[in-house]
């Protein structure tokens, strides 16, 4: 009898057991169910509510940008070459040159054309740039490197004009604005993939005799160049060099 | 308080009075040995005999003045001016996988922008539902995280595409850092301001003077990108973009864009001057790649390296650092043959996706010339190439993601020497 008993009162154990865990489950399924549909409605626009909706005036003030390959965001105005040149000798050349030639380490704009293949390439506005209103982009923004972003549209167009034309790409009498700068066809625009191919390599995780000893040869070392500044003691104007 | 510390010193020399004439011979030679200036023992050293500064005396904490050497260096040949151009980390002389805030290498456009915490604005704009602009207030109150991350310039190692030019693991790995940072995802803010259903591209833009602006595809934005305000658990550094920036975990470093003050959302890539003119690699036919942001897995022996040459002959521990753009270290080999055999390496915990992972190897060294290197294999399987095999597909001139494999040479008097193998 007290057999029959056992199973009954083991039964009932395991089904207050089981009603317990099943509590549990149901309790942590409901959190799990429930969890997911509380951020799915937490990513609903506004739903932190935090911060001010931006006016159009102020949204003007800032956006700024201008798109490379279609010119989206250009701003009114115009600037032909010549005004460009007045510009540029005034606001760009002492870092720049004349002619966009550059000084000392300063960017060159121009010239390179023919050497990009070559064992010395100078990329240039002209020889590597793939869009042009992307030079009114940065110009606006950035430039000039002491005072930007104090040139007037005119002027930014002006001096795209000018380097344009320095650079061979567009004719004495080309005016930039809007209109004509997405048309400009740079040189150099058909030359970039724009899909990154890597991995391009296929190392191999070889670990024994992976090549022959008598192959390994140094044949380029940083001993005795004079290139690197000292790494102890004060900072290394490298003056000397 | 101070007189009662006298007292206790009073105490303690009469206690010397009375011990043996042998032991207070011993005592004369130490304390002679400490104005000799000497601490190895028996003698006392001059900061044992003293007591120190107080608290607050320095009320934020500085290095050792006997670490005044460990500091961002620059390499003055290569940029016009300082104001745009770059400083180094001194990995030689760090240790762990987090690097100093001070320490964390500089990359500037347009000089360092100061910005003012409670000026400073963030616009989120575009092709979304709620144009927004935030404070920082605002910012911090959002949902946050917390992620360990490297930041690597993709210039790093540029100035080694056609040879070994600088024999110093400062001046050849420095653009890169790791550091912890906090702040909000970047697709909490997206989802803040609601995306319409054409976004595919944002445009983020700095407050610095450069205006930095840099062009990103929605679905890393939405992935793992940051918008933080925290590093190492303090505000971010001036450097590094302080009060915000822009967080692109494993991408290359110009698109973490720094004083971050702009979000704009597009249909199309904008093709920036740091899109096209730079950060573009050129290949040895002439055609050039864009948007090739991901560092893929790197690693280099930071000990010992030209700054940290061996002493002598005997038993050395070689360290590294190893770290992928495309996620965690799977494993690092290194040899000291010039890669003709390999052994692996231990890797030290913590193993974070896109974060720097430290190895280490023992050595007995004997004396004779080596050649070490160090190659890392990420989760992807990517196995880190020798610069022959990347100058094999990509020639001499691409400047940037430039990860091969480093090779020390080790001479017979321990110093080490930056070369490449043909």
């Amino acid at each position: 009898m007290s057999n029959s008993a056992r199973p009954s009162d083991r039964s009932l154990a395991r089904q207050l057991r089981s009603a317990k865990s099943f509590c549990v489950f149901a309790l942590g399924s409901g959190l799990l169910l429930l969890w997911p549909t509380i951020t799915a409605h937490a990513a609903g626009p506004g739903y932190f509510g935090y911060g001010k909706l931006a006016t159009p005036a102020e949204i003007a003030g800032w956006n700024i940008d201008v798109r490379g390959q279609d010119g989206v965001g250009l701003p009114d105005g115009k600037g032909t070459v010549d005004h460009g040149a007045d510009v540029f000798a005034q606001q760009c050349a002492t870092c720049h040159g004349t002619f966009g030639e550059g000084e000392g380490r300063y960017p060159k704009l121009m010239g390179g054309e023919g050497t990009l293949t070559g064992e010395r390439p100078e990329p240039s506005v002209g020889s590597y740039w793939p869009y042009a209103p992307t030079l009114f982009d940065y110009i606006d923004r950035a430039m000039p490197f002491i005072s930007p972003h104090t040139l007037s549209a005119d002027d930014v167009y002006a001096v795209v004009a000018y380097i344009l034309n320095f650079n061979n790409i567009v004719p004495n009498d080309f005016v930039a604005d809007r209109n004509s700068l997405p048309k400009v066809k740079m040189p150099n625009r058909d030359n970039f993939t724009w899909q990154d191919p890597r991995p391009d390599t296929a190392a191999k995780e070889c670990m024994k005799d992976c090549t022959d000893p008598k192959t390994v040869k140094i044949i380029s070392s940083a001993e005795g160049t004079d290139l690197t500044p000292r790494t102890t003691g004060p900072l290394d104007a490298m003056t000397g060099n | 308080m101070s007189g009662r510390m006298r007292h206790g010193w009073q105490k303690s020399r009469r206690s010397f009075l009375r011990i043996g004439s042998a032991a207070a011979g011993a005592v004369v030679l130490a304390r002679r040995a400490a104005i000799a200036g000497e601490s190895s023992p028996p003698a006392e050293s001059d900061w044992t005999r003293a007591v120190g500064p107080g608290v607050v005396d320095r009320t934020y904490g500085q290095p050792s003045k006997f670490e005044k050497d460990v500091i961002r260096r620059n390499v003055p040949w290569l940029t016009a001016t300082s104001q745009s151009s770059v400083s180094f980390t001194p990995l030689q002389s760090l240790d762990g996988i987090i690097t100093p805030n001070g320490l964390f290498f500089e990359r500037y456009h347009a000089g360092r922008a100061d910005v003012d915490p409670r000026q400073h604005r963030l616009l989120i704009h575009g092709l979304v539902e709620r144009p927004l602009v935030l404070t920082m207030d605002d910012i911090v109150r959002f949902p946050s995280v917390s992620r360990i991350h490297f930041i690597e310039c993709p210039a790093n190692g540029g100035m080694e595409w056609r040879g070994a030019q600088l024999n110093s693991l400062q001046f050849t790995h420095g653009m890169l850092s790791c550091a912890e940072w906090t702040g909000v995802k970047l697709s909490t803010l997206l989802d803040e301001v609601g995306l319409k259903k054409e976004a595919k591209w944002v445009l983020v833009e700095g407050a610095d003077a450069a205006r930095m602006n840099r062009s990103l595809p929605i679905e890393k934005c939405l992935d793992d990108c940051l918008v933080v305000y925290g590093q190492n658990g303090e505000a971010l550094r001036p450097e590094q973009g302080y009060p915000l920036r822009l967080l692109v975990p494993g991408w290359q470093g110009n698109v973490n864009v720094k004083w971050l003050r702009r979000i704009k959302v597009g249909d199309a890539p904008w093709f920036t001057r740091e899109e096209t003119s730079k950060y573009t690699e050129l290949m040895p036919d002439g055609k050039a790649r864009g948007f090739t942001w991901v560092n893929e897995a790197k690693s280099v022996i930071t000990f010992p390296c030209p700054e940290k040459p061996l002493s002598a002959p005997g038993r050395y521990e070689v360290r590294g650092l190893a770290w992928s753009g495309r996620g965690k270290i799977k494993a690092v080999d290194v040899s000291f043959d010039g890669g003709v055999n390999w052994q692996s390496a231990q890797l030290q915990e913590p193993i974070l996706s896109k974060a720097l992972t430290r190895f280490t190897i023992p050595w007995q060294w004997g004396g004779q010339p080596a050649l070490l290197e160090s190659r890392v294999v990420d989760e992807t399987g990517y196995v880190q190439p020798t610069i022959a095999q990347l100058r094999k597909v990509r020639g001499t001139n691409p400047i940037y993601h430039n990860n091969s494999i480093q090779t020390w040479q080790v001479k017979p008097d321990g110093k080490v020497f930056d070369v490449q193998l043909g």
